[in-house]
Parts: C-alpha cells; sequence; structure tokens
C-alpha cells in the first residue's frame, strides 16, 4: 500500500496476541490480522500461510476449554439441522436481497445512499438469529439485512427502500434508517458512532427495568446488540459507551465488523493500534475476535457473550473480522482495495462455506438447500412486486410524525392549530 | 427540583442522567436529595461524556423509561448537538412514528455573574432550528415547576432552559399539584400601548423597566414567551391586536435569536395589526466578556428598554 508521500510506513508487526480479557489466556492464538498486514505491504505470499492455518473461533472463554479450539472445525456439528437451514436461509436472503438492491438501485428504483453487506452476512446472522424477539438491535447505515435478521419482513423493508408509504418506516427513513418497534430494531444510523449511545440507552433501560422496575424475566435482562464499523472504532462516542457499560455493567455487546475499509480509508492508516479487540480490555471488559467469514465460529462467540451479558455480567466487545465484497455504497467505485485482498475473501465467503458444512456434516442434501435458494428468490421478487406496487406517501404525510404530541406545532387544547399561519398549515398534519 | 421529584414519585419511568446529579446534588442543587430517596439508578452519575449520555437517554426514551438529561451548564449540550439534532429531534420521524423520544434536556444557561464566555451561552438560539423539539425557557419558581411537570410528562422531546441566576429566587407557590401547558405564553402585566415580549431572566429587567415606564405615564403590556419553539401565537397575535406596538427583549445574540425567529412570525401572520416595525433588544454578539462593566453591556439592561419603548411610542 502506498506510504504518505516520500516516507515508508511499514504496518506494525504483529505478534502473536493473547485473546482475553481480566486473566491470561492459557491459549496463545495467531490474530488473523497478520493477513492484513500482509496485505499493507502489498505482499500475498506471506497470505498462503495464514490460508494453510486452520482457523477457528479465536474466544476468551472459548479458550480455556484446550480442546476445543486446538481441534479442527467441527468433527462434531456445533449445530442442529433445524439451526443449519435457519441460518443458511437466513444468509442467503441477506445476499439475494442485497443483490436486488443493486439491481432496483441502478434501475433507478431507489435513490441517495445505498450501503450493501455483501460478504458480511455472517455476522448479522451469526448474532442476531440467537437473539428474542424482546432483545434490541441496533445499526448503521448499512442496515438492511440486521434488519431482515431481525424479522422485519423483506416487502416493508424494499418498500423502505424504493420510498413508499408502506415501507417499515412509513418512507421518511430510507436505506440508513431501518426502524422496527415490532421487532426491537432501534435504527438505522446514518453518522457513524452515533448509534451506540442509542445502544447503551436501550441497555441500561434493560437494566433499570429489573433494578427499578422489578419487572424481571426468567430468561434473564434483555440484551442490546450493537453493530458497527472500524471506522467507528476511532470515535469518542465508541470509547464514552465502552467506558459506561462496562461501569454500570450494562447487557449490551459491542459487534465491530471490521472489513477493513472505511469508504477508502484503510483500518490500518486511519488507527494507531489496529487490533480492536484490545480495546475491551483497556475499559475492563472481554475483548474477543473472531473469524467473521465463519457463521459458526462467530455463532460460538455470540452465544457466549450474549450469556454473559443475560446474567449480568455486562458488556462484551466482539471484533468480527469480515469484508465487504462490493463498495461502500452504490455510488462507491471501489477502486483502492487490491484484487488479491477481494480475491482472498471471496474464497471465504461464508454462505458457500456454510453451505458445503453442511453436506459435509450430512445435515441437508444439496437439492434442499437449492429449494431454500429459490424459496428466497422467490421472497425478494415479492418483495419487490410489493414495493413497486404500493402508493407514494401522499402530501398530508409531509408533518406527521415530527412530534409524538402534535401540540409541539403550537396546536390548542381543541385541536386545532391556536394561531392561522397559512404558511404553517398548509396540507398538515391531522391531530 | 419539587417538580422533578413529585414526578419521580408519580411514574417510576422518570429518570435522571448527568454529572454530579446524584451525590453532589446537582451543580445548582436542582437534584439535591433525589439521589438518597431513589437510588444510584435513577438519578444517575454519569462520567463527563455529554455526547454519550445524551444519546443514552435517548436511547432509554425509546425503549421506555422518561428520562431527564442535565447539562451541567447548558454550554456543554453543545457537545451533545448531534444526538439532539439527529437523535432528539429526528428518530421520531425518521422511524414513521414507531419511536417515541419523551426526553427533558435541561440546564442552567444564560449570562451568569462574570462566569466568562463559555459558561454565558445561550443555546436557545442554536437548537431552535432542530425539527422535532420543543423548547421551554422557564422564569419564575412556579413556573419552572409546572413547566418541569409538563416537559416530563410530554410525549415530545423539550429542552428546558433554565438560568444561572434565576435559582435563588423565592415565591409562595401552590400546595395543590398543577401543571402548566409547555406550549404558552404567560401575561405578566397587561397593558395597552406596547407589547413587550421576553423570557427568563430578560423578564426581570423588562419588569424593572416597567416601572419606570408607568411612572412615566406609558402602559406597557409584558408577555413571558415561555415557549421559545413553538411559539405561542395566539397570545401574542392578541396582544398585538390591541396595540399595535412591538418590543422583543432577549438575552440571545442578535444574529439568529430567537427574536429573529418571532419577528418575522409576527410578520407573516400580524404584518396589518402593526403600526411600525418590531423592535428587538438583544445581546451584543460578543463572546460573553469576564470584565464585570463589559459583560453588563453585553446584555440589554432597563435603562435601554426605556428608551425602546419611548421610541416606539412616539
Amino acid at each position: 500500500m502506498a506510504a504518505f508521500s516520500a516516507v515508508k510506513i511499514s504496518p506494525p508487526q504483529f505478534t502473536p496476541v493473547r485473546s482475553t480479557s481480566q486473566r491470561p489466556a492459557s491459549t496463545p492464538v495467531q490474530s488473523i490480522h497478520s493477513s492484513s498486514a500482509a496485505f499493507s505491504s502489498g505482499s500475498f505470499a506471506s497470505s498462503k500461510s495464514v490460508l494453510s492455518r486452520p482457523l477457528f473461533a479465536v474466544s476468551a472463554v472459548v479458550s480455556s476449554d484446550k480442546t476445543k479450539s486446538r481441534s479442527a472445525p467441527a468433527s462434531h456439528p456445533a449445530v442442529t439441522r433445524e439451526e443449519a437451514l435457519e441460518l443458511y436461509e437466513d444468509m442467503v436472503l441477506g445476499r439475494s436481497f442485497e443483490d436486488m438492491c443493486a439491481q432496483m438501485y441502478y434501475r433507478g428504483k431507489m435513490f441517495g445512499f445505498v450501503h450493501l453487506y455483501n460478504g458480511q452476512e455472517a455476522v448479522s446472522t451469526g448474532f442476531i438469529k440467537l437473539l428474542n424477539q424482546a432483545d434490541k438491535v441496533i445499526s448503521t447505515y448499512r442496515d438492511h439485512v440486521h434488519a431482515l435478521s431481525k424479522g422485519v419482513p423483506a416487502r416493508e423493508v424494499m418498500a423502505e427502500l424504493f420510498g413508499k408509504s408502506t415501507g417499515c418506516c412509513r418512507g421518511q427513513g430510507g436505506s440508513m434508517h431501518m426502524f422496527s418497534a415490532a421487532h426491537n430494531l432501534l435504527g438505522g444510523f446514518a453518522f457513524i458512532g452515533e448509534g451506540i449511545p442509542v445502544a447503551t440507552g436501550a441497555a441500561f433501560s434493560a437494566k433499570y427495568n429489573h433494578e427499578v422496575l422489578k419487572q424481571s424475566k426468567p430468561e434473564g435482562l434483555d440484551v442490546t446488540c450493537a453493530f458497527f464499523g472500524d471506522g467507528t472504532c476511532n470515535n469518542g462516542q465508541f470509547f464514552e459507551c465502552l467506558n459506561m457499560a462496562q461501569l454500570w455493567k450494562l447487557p449490551i455487546i459491542f459487534v465491530v465488523e471490521n472489513n477493513l475499509w472505511a469508504i477508502g480509508m484503510s483500518h490500518l492508516r486511519a488507527t494507531s493500534d489496529p487490533e480492536i479487540w484490545k480495546k475491551g480490555p483497556a475499559f475492563g471488559m472481554p475483548g474477543v475476535h473472531v473469524d467473521g467469514m465463519d457463521v459458526l465460529k462467530v455463532r460460538e462467540v455470540a452465544n457466549e457473550a450474549i450469556a454473559r451479558a443475560r446474567r449480568g455480567e455486562g458488556p462484551t466487545l466482539v471484533e468480527c473480522e469480515t469484508y465487504r465484497f462490493r463498495g461502500h455504497s452504490l455510488a462507491d467505485p471501489d477502486e483502492l482495495r487490491k484484487a488479491e485482498e477481494k480475491a482472498h475473501f471471496a474464497a471465504r465467503d461464508p454462505i458457500p462455506a456454510l453451505k458445503k458444512y453442511i453436506i459435509e456434516q450430512g445435515l441437508a442434501s444439496e437439492s434442499e438447500l437449492k429449494s431454500i435458494d429459490k424459496k428466497v428468490d422467490d421472497l425478494v421478487e415479492e418483495a419487490v412486486e410489493f414495493a413497486d406496487a404500493s402508493p407514494h406517501p401522499p402530501r398530508s404525510q409531509l408533518l406527521e410524525n415530527v412530534f409524538a404530541d402534535p401540540k409541539g406545532f403550537g396546536i390548542g387544547p381543541d385541536g386545532k392549530y391556536r394561531c392561522e399561519d397559512p404558511l404553517f398549515t398548509q396540507g398538515t398534519a391531522q391531530v | 427540583m419539587e417538580g422533578l421529584d413529585e414526578e419521580m414519585e408519580r411514574d417510576p419511568t422518570v429518570c435522571v442522567m448527568g454529572e454530579d446529579v446524584g451525590h453532589y446534588g446537582g451543580s445548582y442543587k436542582v437534584t439535591k436529595g433525589l439521589a438518597t430517596k431513589y437510588g444510584d439508578l435513577r438519578v444517575l452519575d454519569t462520567p463527563i461524556a455529554e455526547n454519550s449520555f445524551t444519546g443514552m437517554g435517548v436511547g432509554a426514551a425509546m425503549t421506555g423509561l422518561r428520562p431527564v438529561v442535565e447539562g451541567m451548564n447548558m454550554g456543554f449540550l453543545l457537545l451533545a448537538y448531534n444526538q439532539i439534532s439527529n437523535n432528539c429531534g429526528m428518530l421520531h420521524y425518521t422511524s414513521g412514528g414507531q419511536f417515541k423520544i419523551p426526553i427533558v434536556i435541561r440546564g442552567p444557561g444564560g449570562v451568569g455573574r462574570q462566569l466568562g464566555a463559555e459558561h454565558s451561552q445561550r443555546l436557545e438560539s442554536y437548537f431552535q432550528s432542530i425539527p422535532g423539539i420543543q423548547m421551554v425557557a422557564c422564569s419564575t419558581p412556579y413556573n419552572a415547576k409546572g413547566l418541569m411537570k409538563a416537559a416530563i410528562r410530554s410525549e415530545n422531546p423539550v429542552v428546558l432552559f433554565e438560568h444561572v441566576l434565576l435559582y435563588n429566587l423565592k415565591e409562595r407557590i401552590p400546595d395543590e399539584e398543577y401543571v402548566l401547558s409547555l406550549e404558552e405564553a404567560e401575561m405578566v402585566r397587561p397593558g395597552e400601548h406596547v407589547t413587550i415580549l421576553t423570557y427568563s431572566r430578560m423578564r426581570y429587567h423588562v419588569m424593572q423597566a416597567a416601572k419606570t415606564l408607568v411612572n412615566k405615564g406609558y402602559d406597557p403590556e409584558v408577555i413571558d414567551i415561555r415557549s421559545l419553539k413553538p411559539f405561542d401565537l395566539h397570545t401574542i397575535g392578541n396582544s398585538i391586536k390591541k396595540t399595535h406596538r412591538v418590543l422583543i427583549v432577549e438575552e440571545c445574540m442578535r444574529t439568529g435569536g430567537i427574536g429573529a425567529s418571532l419577528r418575522a412570525a409576527i410578520i407573516d401572520n400580524f404584518w396589518d395589526y402593526l403600526d411600525g416595525p418590531i423592535m428587538c433588544l438583544s445581546s451584543q454578539d460578543v463572546p460573553t466578556p469576564y470584565a464585570g462593566t463589559l459583560e453588563d453591556w453585553t446584555v440589554v439592561q432597563p435603562a435601554q428598554i426605556v428608551a425602546a419603548v419611548e421610541q416606539l411610542c412616539k
């Protein structure tokens, strides 16, 4: 990678790292980041040695079970057939939906900034499929697939993207602002980092419900998952919330989707210490690094983090090494990333990887998986048809929902505006 | 503070978040005693991270609580501007009405006694453009309690502007419970000759000037607008239809201030009732100096108000 002007800046040397928090790990494990270091220096040779090493979940709590962490991936199925098929279908839905978004964008059906999730499905599926309905998910602008994994119907997401009034946010939010009260998806945020405090607040509510309102649940505290990227991890809000979450032992999981790039800024060029998981222990919480291209490994780590949060043991920082196959958004020409890097991660595509695993473990047949593919394709087609057929929002919708209580516009108790300002009241909300 | 206590007692989802609100009792003692009564989670002492704990308040509001977020000094809320603008103001809209944000953001602001430029800020003019929030300014113990209760009960995000110099006021207030309306202005002194619109501390300067004016034979109508967003154009309009002359006295800066917006709204709606241009007295567009003499000259003083009324009524 080109250095700044004439000065050659060599990438940091990565030594084998310990993945742990307060107690030292019994098993030192190689950081998978060494593969990224190889790309930044332009050398491809060293990455081959990375590929030949078996990849396994690097988990602070799992690594204490030495046999588990040293064995080759799954000599026994880590999931049941039903679970595996659920994971497969969810990832295929995410991929299919995003591909359709690209098509629709170029056909002029959706506009603005659209950020696609292709390649990162294992993180969304791995975490969100373990959550209950009452658990909360907070995302960023790359939120379509988080919405789908959390259960928001594909047709509502597609209609929202088309800007129709049947969208999950009535067409008022758009690609970057997916919300669903029914599915506890609290956004969808355009500025990076601004969703993390909101997630911290949702986790605070969960703790408050338990301790102050005494509305406890047998399964434990409601968990909040905050998803964000590597770029966000240099933002003040991230650090402020790590502090507060650990201070009050909030039931939150900070999930870093480290796809190595913040638009055109390489993570290594932006970050003094690129190993994000290390920032957890600096605040007193476990920091875990996991292969974000393998849904089963993500799920393994997620399981433990969620259980910790439910028990009231506090937050976890999980760094998922992942990659986006497309550009930052549909407007990004994606010229900076090298072909070798893209090829390396394309080879680790989570969906074929899971498919291979399912077939090899005898959990399902190829034709069953193909029928899931077809089912998803039909669902996505139907979503597009629904969105196409849905109406655009009418003029009267413009001023609705600005305030929960319309008195914020200056409406009197009789329901009418207290003073008729013709320019203001043109086509305004019903009270 | 009484208002906060009563609301916290009445509704267990009301909680307080801010720096030094708990054990310290608040920098102006607004939350004194509440932590002992309600516990450390309901009256949360936060680390110094305004943007994040304001965002935390938003997240808590979205998930069923009714937080009252305190900026130790209103000026500190500039650090929370991201959360106030993007999240407080916008989320009800961008979520298509799915999430409401019943949060109250409050704190002492305004020009004090030689507190220096950064502790003497008036954020009402900076926040007024944000769609989706309501702004109120209290000025007496009576309306402070009533507005606090109303703000907490409101489903909308409300920014409640208190003033550093008004915390020591004493007033007899009713024992019975009362809640004021967030959108209504307060008629302080009815009159016939001129409408004087003001809010917060300037109300006291106006009333002081009013004494002088009455001695000189004028009859000013003084309205404390209280609701900075939305304006109570009903009460203001009725007054203008009677007096035909308007003077706005405000503490925020001239450029882009509350007075500027109020003038525009009055011109749009009540042009036919005006006998002359609307006068507006605002603070100077300077960072508030430390020196006492200079500080006095940045804000509007009663003598200037008297002179302005005399000019209007010529």
